[in-house]
Order: structure tokens, then sequence, then C-alpha cells
């Protein structure tokens, strides 16, 4: 029985009647939207609504709990922040497809049964493959399909893990998994490829900074973390997922030095600051869970801030990568401090809200003594902090002077950016507040002065080492260049296999062909019109080839002869002309052997 | 002319950098009065994070710089 409103459905039904409003009353329909689907989602108490029976499994369309709730909350918020944020483009089919993906995501995070979490999930890939597409250029489209082709091979994979899954427990309830049977590997790799796991990962750095200015923001906030909240849910102290998390933060800053699209940039560190939340969820004590889920929330505020302030930089100028930009502080100082702000959260700053979230999971490792996981948590925060925190605001409004002067972002960018900033630094410098949203009790306390000299120190000394370079001229310049990364496979991978199936491939199908349908039939036609003349040929030709040595030169020659004035009148007669007498002297042979082999098999049978 | 802002002035640009010299100068200062609450015994060590950072920038700008660079860099139109 349905008794109340599934979260998430707002948002979906809500996004197909956008197109049908205008002008005022949409924007107001809009931002309306997400603060209806939020009442709702308060006044629904904790616990499992919406049961539908389903053949004979139970699909759970509202499971509510402080772990779902933390996803919730803040996917509503986000959900309206970006809303704001875009609302003075007036992109009907981007708002379209945005609520459809957003309420497909809050749809996954509070289905508890498999099934239905694996229809948002798949609904989730079309609603973002609509924001790539929205953009509408060459690229766009190219990077929609890939990011389509990735997802719905992860949505099989998971299919099939789902499949297994209730055929070997009997059950489709969504809860913990683990890795045990062969179906949990698959339910575990699908949610991995939404993830963006390493080798896993392109499908992000290669669409996400392809999709329009509003697409972005939207991306950026759902896709990856619906998944660390499903393998929060499902495979929580997971070993393995340390070593991926681990191995998430540390590769990505790699990258995110040398990109020139500054919105690469930050799809790089995403998958950074994700790995801090897979590591969280791979140790699995109370403390690194609550890390995940904080870090989640705070860093869905700072990395939608951190793009809509690119995207704020791309609306006003058309350009984006850092070769193009730089000074625009002069003409842009709130889009710039908004920026600064987001920098400052995802590097951790203290009174920011990276500080109070990612520590959590950090000390969570410390504590379970994971030296090598925990020295490359403390590399990647000071690798961050140099792509993200300085990288990105330094190269966008100082940096060299691109003497680019044009207006400050429109009043809504800014006012949603200013809320996202002041959420930021309210959640660093109060943390209780998102702390007693947890999905357990937390006794945390991140300002202690050990932490924050810490910190500080880790931070300042980054900062020197970006200026010292800087100012030596080592920091690798900003080039017009791309950098290939693993999606190489499967981008170069796929043309290199056309060009197999359309040369080598085409040539041996070919050479098949004409062999098995021309050459030999006709072959065996020409034998056939004359098969005595033909042999007799053959055994020439043969004699020539074994016996030419001992042959004489006349002997050779005149066979030579002989043969090449068959061939010439080939077939010629095919009819052998004979005596009456030798017919008759064949038939009584055949005739004679016919009796010996009856007398013969005769006295055999006896 | 056109206007001057902030850091078009050359002096402002030298302020922000003797602030954070002095910055990095303080912290490596207090450092020594700060009772240190540390997980791993190299924590206590006196500027470990300071130098831990600092490193890890160095050699993490200088590996993306020379090897990644060199492996990973392709002109604009490669996959065209």
């Amino acid at each position: 029985m349905i008794n109340v409103i599934p979260p998430g459905l707002i948002f979906i039904i809500g996004a197909f009647f956008v197109p049908l409003l205008k002008g005022r009353v949409q924007s107001v329909y809009l931002l309306l939207l997400p603060v209806l689907s939020f009442v709702n989602l308060i006044y629904i108490s904790e616990g499992t609504h919406g049961v539908i029976s389903f053949l004979d499994y139970q699909i759970i369309f509202c499971r509510i709990d402080r772990l779902s709730l933390v996803w919730g909350y803040i996917f509503h918020i986000i959900a309206f922040l970006t809303i704001l944020y875009g609302i003075n483009m007036k992109k009907d089919n981007e708002f379209m497809a945005g609520l459809f993906y957003a309420g497909c995501a809050i749809g996954a995070v509070f289905s508890g049964d498999l099934i239905s979490l694996f229809c948002f999930w798949e609904m989730m890939t079309i609603g973002s493959v609509l924001l790539i597409w929205a953009r509408k250029t060459r690229k766009s489209i190219n990077a929609g399909f890939r990011y389509a082709l990735v997802h719905f091979f992860g949505g099989v994979i998971l299919l099939v893990g789902i499949i297994l899954y209730s055929y070997e427990n009997g059950s489709i309830e969504f809860g913990y998994i683990g890795l045990s049977g062969l179906g949990s590997y698959f339910i575990f790799f699908g949610f991995g490829v939404n993830c963006a796991w390493p080798f896993l990962h392109s499908w992000l750095t290669d669409a996400y900074p392809e999709s329009t200015i509003l697409g972005t923001v939207f991306l950026s906030a759902f896709t990856t973390k619906t998944a660390v909240y499903v393998l929060a849910r499902s495979f929580p102290g997971t070993e393995a997922l340390i070593w991926i998390g681990t191995l998430m933060t540390a590769f990505p800053i790699f990258f995110a030095v040398i990109e020139n699209d500054l919105r690469r940039v930050l799809s790089y560190s995403l998958i950074n600051q994700v790995g801090f939340m897979v590591v969280g969820i791979g140790i699995g004590t109370e403390l690194s869970i609550n890390g995940t889920a904080a870090h989640a929330f705070a860093h869905i505020l700072y990395k939608s801030l951190l793009f809509m302030s690119m995207g704020a930089v791309m609306y006003r100028t058309g350009k984006i990568n850092a070769t193009d930009l730089g000074g625009l502080y002069r003409t842009m100082p709130l889009t710039c401090i908004f920026c600064i702000v987001g920098a400052a959260s995802i590097s951790a700053f203290p009174l920011f809200s990276g500080f109070v979230s990612k520590s959590m999971v950090m000390s969570a490792a410390a504590d379970k003594h994971l030296i090598i996981t925990w020295f490359t948590l403390v590399f990647a925060s000071a690798g961050v902090f140099h792509h993200s925190g300085i990288k990105i605001p330094f190269f966008a409004f100082f940096g060299h002077d691109s003497g680019i002067r044009t207006k400050e972002a429109p009043l809504n960018m800014l006012i949603a950016m200013g809320i996202a900033a002041a959420l930021c630094i309210f959640i660093g410098a109060f943390p209780a507040t998102l702390y007693n949203i947890l999905p357990f009790p937390v006794d945390y306390v991140p300002y202690t002065m050990s932490h924050v000299m810490s910190q500080l120190q880790l931070l300042m000394f980054s900062a020197l080492a970006f200026t010292l370079l800087y100012l030596s001229a080592i920091y690798p310049s900003e080039i017009r260049a791309i950098n290939v990364d693993i999606d190489w496979l499967y981008r170069k991978g796929a043309s290199g296999f056309l060009w197999l199936l359309n040369n080598p491939l085409a040539w041996f199908g070919n050479q098949v062909k004409t062999t098995v349908f021309i050459t030999i039939p006709q072959a065996f036609v020409w034998f056939s019109r004359n098969p005595l003349v033909a042999l007799k040929v053959a055994g020439n030709n043969i004699t020539i080839a074994l016996f030419e040595e001992s042959f004489t030169k006349e002997k050779v020659e005149r066979i030579r002869t002989r043969i090449a004035e068959v061939l010439t009148d080939y077939p010629g007669d095919a009819i052998r002309y004979s005596h009456v007498g030798t017919t008759v002297i064949w038939a009584m042979g055949f005739l004679l052997a016919y009796l010996i082999i009856y007398i013969v098999s005769g006295r055999i049978a006896l | 002319m056109s206007k001057k802002y902030l850091f078009d002035n050359p002096r402002n640009v030298k302020i922000l950098l003797i602030l954070l010299f002095g910055g990095c100068l303080a912290l490596v200062i207090i450092n020594f009065f700060v009772h240190k609450h540390a997980h791993f015994s190299w924590e206590e060590w006196s500027g470990f994070y300071a130098a831990y950072g600092f490193v890890a920038c160095v050699g993490l700008v200088l590996a993306a710089k020379f090897i990644l660079r060199k492996i990973v860099k392709r002109s604009e139109d490669y996959y065209d």
C-alpha cells in the first residue's frame, strides 16, 4: 500500500510540466518543486513506506533512515541551488532533464529494494545523458554517447548481479550485501562504474566538462554520490574499497595539475574527493561511515559551488580553458570570492566545510593504522589544495591578465553561489549541525589545536610550494593540449577495432568469398568440361615437375608444347570415340566382376 | 588609462607574498609550543606536516610535468 508520496516522485513528475509553463510562472514553479519535495520528505517518518507487491517481490519506494536522509537532504538543497543558479538561462530542456535526473537520484537513495534501485539507476543515466547532449555540440553529443555506453554497460553488470543475488539469497531487499557470492561481485562492480573507480573513471572526466553550464552543476552532484550512498549501504567494511579509494584520491591530482580545461580540473578533483568517501566506506567503522556521509554532504556543496563559479565565468566569457582566462577578479569580484570559498572548503581549511568532514575519514584511517592509506590521503589533501584550491581560482581570476573585462555574474547565479558559500562556511564553523544528521552518534572534535595546526601547516606549505614553483617558472605552464586518459582505450580502441574490421578482416572475408564461391566452382566447371584431358594435362604437368632433370630438353619441350596445344582448344572434343567392341569388352569385364563378387560374397556369407 | 585594480600594483602582490612567507614562518614557530595529539609517532616531529606538504606538492608538480605530461599530452584535435 502506498500511503506516502515517494521522495523523488515530485521531481520526476514535475519535470514533465516544465515546458508547459513560461516566464515567471515557470521560475516560481521550478523553485517551488524542491521545496515541496523537501517538505514532503521531512514529513515522512523514519521507516519503510510505499511498499507494493510486484510478482513475488516487495518493491519499497520509500525507506527512510538516518543514512538515506543525509543524502536526501543534500540532494534537495543542491537541486534547489542549482535551479536558482540556472533560472535566468531559460533552458526548458536542461531543467527537465535535470529535475528528472535529480528525482531519480533521490528515488535511488530512498529505494529499499534492488529492483526499484535498478530502475532509478538506469533512469538517472538517461537524465544525465540528456544533460550532456543539451550542449548540442558535436563533442558533447559524442561524449554523451560514450557516457551512455559506459553506464549502460555498468547497468547491465548491475542487473546481472541483482538477478544472481536474488537467486542466491531469495530476496531483493537492498541492505548489507558484502562480498560473498558471485552476484555480490557483479553488484559491487556495477556500483563501481558509477562511483568512478580507477580505470572506470574516465566517463566522468570525459563527459562532465562537455555538458552545459547548468548541466555540469547538476551532474557533479548526483551520480557519483548516489554510488557512494549505495556502497555505504551495501558494502561497508569491504577492505577492497580502502585500496580503491586510496588510489582514487591520488592519481587524479596528477592529471589535474596538467589539465587546461578548468571544469575538467574540477572533474578530476571530484574523483579525488569521492576517493575519500570510498576509503571511509572501506574502513567501515561508525566514525568512517559518518565521515563518508559528512564528506558527501560537504563535498556536494563546495563542488557545486566551484562548478557554479566556473560556469559563471563560462557564461560571461564563453571560455573555460586556463590558457584563455586570467585576471577576472577585476570584473567578477563576487564570483571570485565565492570560488575562493569553495576552494578553501575543498582544501579543508579550518572554518570551511571540508575541514570538519574529510578529517573524520582520515582519523578513522589513522585509528586503524592504515599507514599507506593515511600517507596517501595526506598527500591527496595537499594535492587537492594545489589544483582545486589554488589552480582553479588562480588561473581563472588571477594569474596573467587575459585582458577580458566582463560583467559580474547575473544576480540569481550570485545568490545561488552565495548561499552555497555561506553553507560551506556555516558547516565549517558550526559542524554540530551537520554532525547531528549523520547516521551514527558523533563524538568527534575537529577543532583541536593540534589538528588545526597540522592542517594549516600542510596547506600553507603547499601554498608556499606553489608560489615558489610559480615564481621560478617551474610550475607547468598551461598548454593548449589535451591529456589522454584511460578513455583512450575505448576511443582509440574502438576506431582501431573498426580499422581492423575494415581492413585485414574485410580482406580476409573477401578472399574466402572469392575462393569458395568463385575460384573453386569455376575450377570444377572447367574440369568437368573435359575431365579426361584435364587429368592428362595435370599428369603431364606433374611428370615435368618430377622428372624434368632426367628428361632430355627436347622431350620436356615436346610435352610443354603438347600441353599448350591441348589447353588452347580446351575443352576440345569432349566425346571419346571408340569401337563398339571395346565397349562390349568393358561390359563383359564388369559382368565378370559382378559374378566374382556374387560368388565370393555368397561363400563368405555361408 | 584603464582602471587600476588591486593586484595591478606590484606593492600589493608583494604584501601578499610577505603574508604567505610570514604565515609559514609563524606556523613553524608556533608549532614548537603546541601539544600534539598524534596517531603516528612521526606526527609528533616538528614540522612534519609542513615538510610533507611542501615535498608532496613539489613532487606532485614535477612528476605531473616531467613524467605524466610526457606520456599523455596530445594536440587538441587528437580525437577528431
